[in-house]
């Protein structure tokens, strides 16, 4: 540099970015990268071992059966989960017409029309105590006030247990994704002379209906395995039976009632029911999402 | 065709804050009417209760009388109504971003119910042309989000969406203060053409816009209405100082 002519050299030389420092900032990046990994790993490790240990233990007695027939009495070979797979499924259909709409609308209201009102505090409040209600409590609930009034365990008075347990989730989410939705939105909307309730309905609530339609699926996935307030409400049923006001059998019932038997036939059944309910909730969870983007334009923030 | 607006004894509050102060005022119809001052001098605060916007805040009210035309829209028409009359484009552009650019531009008449195809699709086009972003957008009216569009496009798209239910008033509040040089002039132009058919009230902190645009002007300041005459007096021989300093650029 020294022998250059002075006039050839710019007036505030560059300043070189020193290299203890740059390294020592890539070195930070990449202890902050690999933590950030790590910790993915780490979440991702559960579910991997639980679907790997499932297959593994379960895999072997999925076969046409299994999907087709209802459980052979105690000492026969065979038999399958047909019965609690369609219990299962309409247990949860009723949950979900009962649970989602009650909840959307819940959450509406929280975010779009009850802000600093008492009845909006109190829902609030409400909703998060009913999500801390353990789900046996709701259970014996539900017993009480159904089943013992009809004086038969049924299809019904299961899913009203878990649509009430979907509740809070729905509606919490609801009312977070709608505070998301920027003000200036409603108020092109307001500005437009469109009434407030189409406001919230068809501009709030459609911007902000990826976030429900996840939240809504976490609902749904979450009951869908419960157990506890299953065995007071729809009770299982070893039989086929598409009654809503009959015993029903459902996955989570059969799968409880298999593994505690003392048979290794029925044992190797429970896994295969655990491996078919995550599977199917899996399924069912992606083909919502994939259903719910269809049709969404391209390009938009 | 516009209406004009005449504001007797307008006062209005966020909570207890008395953000504007007997305010009259006549806007002549078919003419465009700038209102410049200071940041938080009352303008946005005026325009948003020519249009009954203001009171979509709980802590706000105002009192006195707004007739446009001749109804007070105070007392003789529901927020509803009035904004289906006065349409409103504000500072940044707001589309609806899950809709399509067609269904943004008609979503004032899809929203309120209206679903015959015919007329909504030259609506659509009618809307477009008169924001003059129909050649830009008419090969991906329903292909492309509304919000896919550059800034300066969104804002014309969001004037033929208040333009598109047929206000007789539209009201712009800085309409041009997030967009570069040539979107801005744009929408200058777009005024210039509009006036012809509506009436318009433009908020701007830019001094020039206002020349450019209007024929009269009024200067806020600390919630009241300093003056307010033909653009051409007011910026070369205001009646007040404060709004000859405020001009001259002595503060604001």
């Amino acid at each position: 540099m020294s022998t250059q002519p002075i006039a050839n050299q710019p007036l505030v030389p560059p300043r070189k970015p020193s290299r203890t420092n740059v390294a020592h900032r890539a070195l930070t990046n990449q202890i902050v990268k690999g933590l950030a990994i790590l910790a993915t790993l780490i979440v991702l490790a559960p579910l991997a071992a639980i679907l790997f240990y499932l297959v593994y233990k379960g895999a072997r007695s999925l076969n046409l059966a299994f999907f087709t027939r209802v459980p052979a009495p105690v000492g026969e070979e065979g038999g399958g989960m047909a019965n609690a797979i369609v219990g299962s499924g309409i247990i949860l259909a009723l949950a979900s017409a009962m649970g989602i709409p009650i909840g959307i609308a819940a959450g509406v209201y929280l975010n779009e029309f009850g802000q600093g009102k008492f009845l909006g505090n109190a829902v609030r409040f409400t909703a998060d105590v009913l999500n801390g209600v353990p789900s046996i409590v709701m259970g014996i609930s539900i017993y009480s006030l159904i089943v013992m009034q009809q004086k038969h365990f049924s299809a019904f008075a299961g899913g009203v247990a878990l649509g009430i347990m979907m509740i809070p989730t729905v509606t919490r989410t609801t009312e977070e994704m709608l505070a998301t939705v920027p003000q200036a939105i409603r108020e092109a909307a307001l500005g437009l002379g469109v009434p407030k309730w189409r406001t919230a309905l068809s501009v709030s609530l459609r911007t902000a209906s990826p976030g429900i339609i996840t939240g809504c699926m976490l609902a749904f996935a979450r009951v869908a395995g419960e157990t506890a307030p299953l065995l007071f409400t729809a009770l299982g049923n070893q039989f086929w039976s598409v009654r809503l006001n009959q015993p029903i059998a459902a996955l989570p019932l059969q799968i409880f009632v298999y593994a505690m038997s003392p048979y290794d036939e029925w044992h190797r059944l429970a896994w295969a029911g655990a491996l078919v309910l995550i599977t199917l909730i899996m399924v069912s969870v992606t083909l919502v999402r994939v259903y719910a983007s269809r049709g969404v334009l391209k390009g938009g923030s | 065709m516009g209406v004009g607006i005449e504001v007797q004894d307008l006062n209005a509050w966020y909570g207890t804050n008395h953000t504007l102060q007997d305010i009259n005022l006549h806007i002549p119809a078919n003419h465009a009417t700038a209102l410049i001052g200071p940041s938080g001098c009352g303008k946005s605060t005026f325009v948003r209760c020519l249009n009954r916007m203001h009171e979509t805040n709980p802590t706000a009210r105002a009192t006195g009388t707004v007739k446009m035309g001749e109804v007070d829209i105070y007392n003789d028409a529901s927020p509803v109504e009035i904004r289906r009359r006065v349409g409103m484009v504000f500072q940044r552009p707001n589309p609806f971003p899950t809709m399509s650019i067609y269904d943004n531009v008609i979503s004032g008449l899809k929203l309120n119910g209206f679903r015959n195809r015919r007329i909504l699709d030259e609506t659509v086009e009618r809307s477009l042309k008169q924001a003059a972003l129909w050649e830009e957008v008419k090969d991906d009216l329903k292909k492309k989000s509304g919000a896919s569009l550059s800034g300066g496009q969104q804002q014309r798209m969001c004037i033929a969406r208040a333009l598109a239910v047929d206000p007789e008033v539209l009201l712009m509040d800085e309409p041009a203060s997030a967009l570069d040089p040539v979107s801005t002039s744009k929408i200058e132009d777009l005024i210039f053409q509009l006036k012809t058919q509506y009436t318009i009230v433009i908020v701007t902190h830019n001094m020039q816009q206002a020349a450019r645009v209007a024929e009269n002007t009024g200067f806020f300041l600390n919630g009241k209405l300093v003056e307010f005459d033909s653009t051409h007096k007011i910026f070369t021989n205001p009646r007040d100082k404060r709004t000859e300093d405020y001009i001259t650029g002595r503060f604001g």
